[in-house]
């Protein structure tokens, strides 16, 4: 309620200043099934920036910047460290809520189109993102686990920088085309889209991709977690009958 | 082609499962074995989450003893009564193992129990089976055999509680199959296998039991273990993923078949020296991880989940 609120009071904030522009965006579609042939999937965003103003002759140019968040979980980073010749994991931080795909496209680099102040207020980088002042444990050195975790996530696919990746068209028209992962989890994907003129943002737009599983899978992910008993001996029949039907079907064709 | 698995929520190739569960099927149709210390692995480099590998090579464990067993049934050489005996020690083991496997989770040292385990029992075992083949592929090869003992009187046979088993031609204390039974349990637990490359070795030196019933003896508590141990992971750590089970169980059928063709072709001491190098390679290429400076030091897990 009051992180609402917040966001409210700087939205109105940030857009008293320069009430000339909002932006307005579209997803190509919300909604993603995770069936079982699902192999990742590709949205188009797209939209336009609204000027109410007539465009002043050498006016600053406007630039945007889209994030994609996924759905927030409690993680738990380790560190390895070698005890007794092997290594282990020993150290801990944890974090109660990080995001499992976050995607970032802007028009230009980042550290040239947003001051980094700006990039704090409003949570839009994955360094961020993740709010890495949540951190705790009992180690020495918070920041190069939080580090660790944008690098892994990153390498993994999950979190994305996409520079130069939302191509602007005289403007007002905007696009880009973000692919989403094959392993992604349920949930709603926030997407925000920010305008930003002069290193500030100056207005945004909010909508979200709703990732759900469908059809079978959706029933044994259900069944996994709602009757677990059920579903464990499910799976034991199955084996039971695959083992049977496999030696009663090789002995019947190698006669 | 690729499949989304509902519980590991990761899409895979469903060739790769299917290979993989193919390769594995005519390994364990060729040695007799279970085959799950080489799925849970092979899960494992592909991107599965390690909790999810272990409750699902399980699963695929069941099918692939249920189809051996039949086999062996119809050829009696499967030992009920000592199977039953076995079988109760294992229930306890997974039972424990279950419980183990959890705390491990949560403590944040599952996968280094997990790769523990692995190093020191395929290590211990590949050896023992190395040595033993090679001195089996030895005596073969000369023209006068030696005649073994049919069966040697170690510490074991001097416990309580002494019981017949028929099928066995044995007479013995129940304490050891129990104990042996119990300590496979827990290692189907934590591993993600059935067990029986440490199961057969154990019936045969430290139980005295004659060869020819104990791959079908295991083989048929196998079942029920791997089973328990499925429905235990079910619903302790929701993490058996049956869509993965069932493409790894088509294709481990589809090979055990081919397997056990090609295994009828080969001699049954270099069978055993080659599985005994494949179980040390696995053994081998783990210690390796674990002693060798990793590459990232750092490792997420998602609490709550897995």
């Amino acid at each position: 309620m009051r992180a609402g609120l917040t966001l409210i009071a700087l939205l109105l904030l940030a857009a008293l200043p320069a009430r000339s522009a909002e932006i307005i965006g579209a997803l190509s579609q919300n909604r993603v099934s995770l069936t079982a042939n699902f192999s990742g999937s590709e949205i188009l965003i797209f939209g336009a920036i609204r000027h109410d103003a007539p465009r002043i002759e050498d006016a600053p140019s406007y630039d945007i910047i889209i994030t994609i968040e996924g759905p927030r979980h409690p993680v738990s980073v380790w560190r390895k460290a070698r005890t007794l010749g092997i290594w282990t994991n020993v150290e801990a931080v944890s974090m109660a809520s990080v995001p499992s795909f976050y995607a970032v496209a802007t028009t230009a680099p980042m550290n040239v189109i947003l001051d980094p102040e700006e990039d704090a207020r409003h949570r839009i980088s994955a360094y961020h993102a993740i709010r890495p002042a949540q951190a705790t444990g009992a180690v020495a050195d918070i920041d190069s686990f939080t580090e660790a975790l944008l690098r892994l996530r990153t390498r993994e696919g999950a979190y994305l920088r996409l520079d130069r990746w939302v191509y602007l068209d005289r403007d007002v028209l905007f696009r880009a085309n973000v692919a989403l992962p094959t392993n992604l989890t349920e949930g709603a994907y926030t997407t925000r889209m920010y305008l930003v003129r002069e290193g500030a943002v100056v207005h945004q737009y909010r909508t979200a991709i709703f990732v759900r599983k469908e059809g079978l899978e959706r029933w044994l992910h259900q069944l996994a977690f709602d009757q677990p008993l059920i579903y464990g001996i499910l799976a034991l029949i199955i084996a039971l009958v695959a083992g049977w039907g496999a030696s009663a079907a090789f002995r019947y064709i190698r006669q | 082609m690729q499949i989304y698995l509902p519980i590991a929520e990761v899409s895979a190739n469903a060739l790769t499962l299917l290979g993989i569960g193919a390769g594995v099927g005519m390994l364990s149709g060729m040695f007799g074995v279970g085959g799950g210390f080489l799925v849970t692995p092979l899960l494992f480099f592909i991107g599965i989450p390690p909790a999810v590998a272990v409750a699902t090579g399980v699963n695929q464990v069941v099918a692939s003893s249920v189809s051996g067993v039949l086999a062996h049934l119809k050829r009696k050489t499967v030992d009920l009564k000592m199977g039953t005996v076995l079988l109760i020690g294992g229930l306890v083991g997974s039972g424990l193992g279950i419980w183990l496997f959890r705390l491990l989770t949560n403590l944040g040292q599952i996968d280094l129990a997990v790769q523990l385990a692995y190093v020191v029992f395929l290590g211990v075992i590949g050896l023992l089976m190395f040595q033993e083949g090679v001195r089996a592929w030895v005596r073969t090869s000369r023209p006068n055999p030696r005649r073994r003992k049919l069966h040697t009187h170690i510490w074991v046979h001097n416990l309580p509680l002494k019981m017949k088993f028929r099928t066995s031609g044995l007479y013995i204390s129940v304490i050891p199959p129990i104990l042996v039974g119990m300590s496979v349990g827990i290692l189907a637990a934590i591993m993600g296998v059935g067990g029986g490359f440490i199961m057969v070795p154990a019936m045969i030196y430290l139980l005295g039991m004659p060869t020819k019933v104990v791959v079908g003896t295991s083989l048929f508590q196998i079942i029920f273990v791997a089973g328990f141990t499925t429905v235990m992971h079910a619903v302790t750590s929701h993490s058996v993923d049956i869509l993965l089970a069932l493409v790894l169980i088509i294709g481990g059928v589809i090979g055990a078949q081919i397997g056990t063709q090609v295994g009828m072709k080969l001699k049954a001491e270099a069978l055993r020296v080659l599985l005994a190098l494949l179980v040390l390679s696995v053994a081998g290429k783990i210690a390796f991880d674990l002693l060798v400076t990793p590459d990232e030091l750092y490792s997420i897990r998602v609490v709550g989940r897995h």
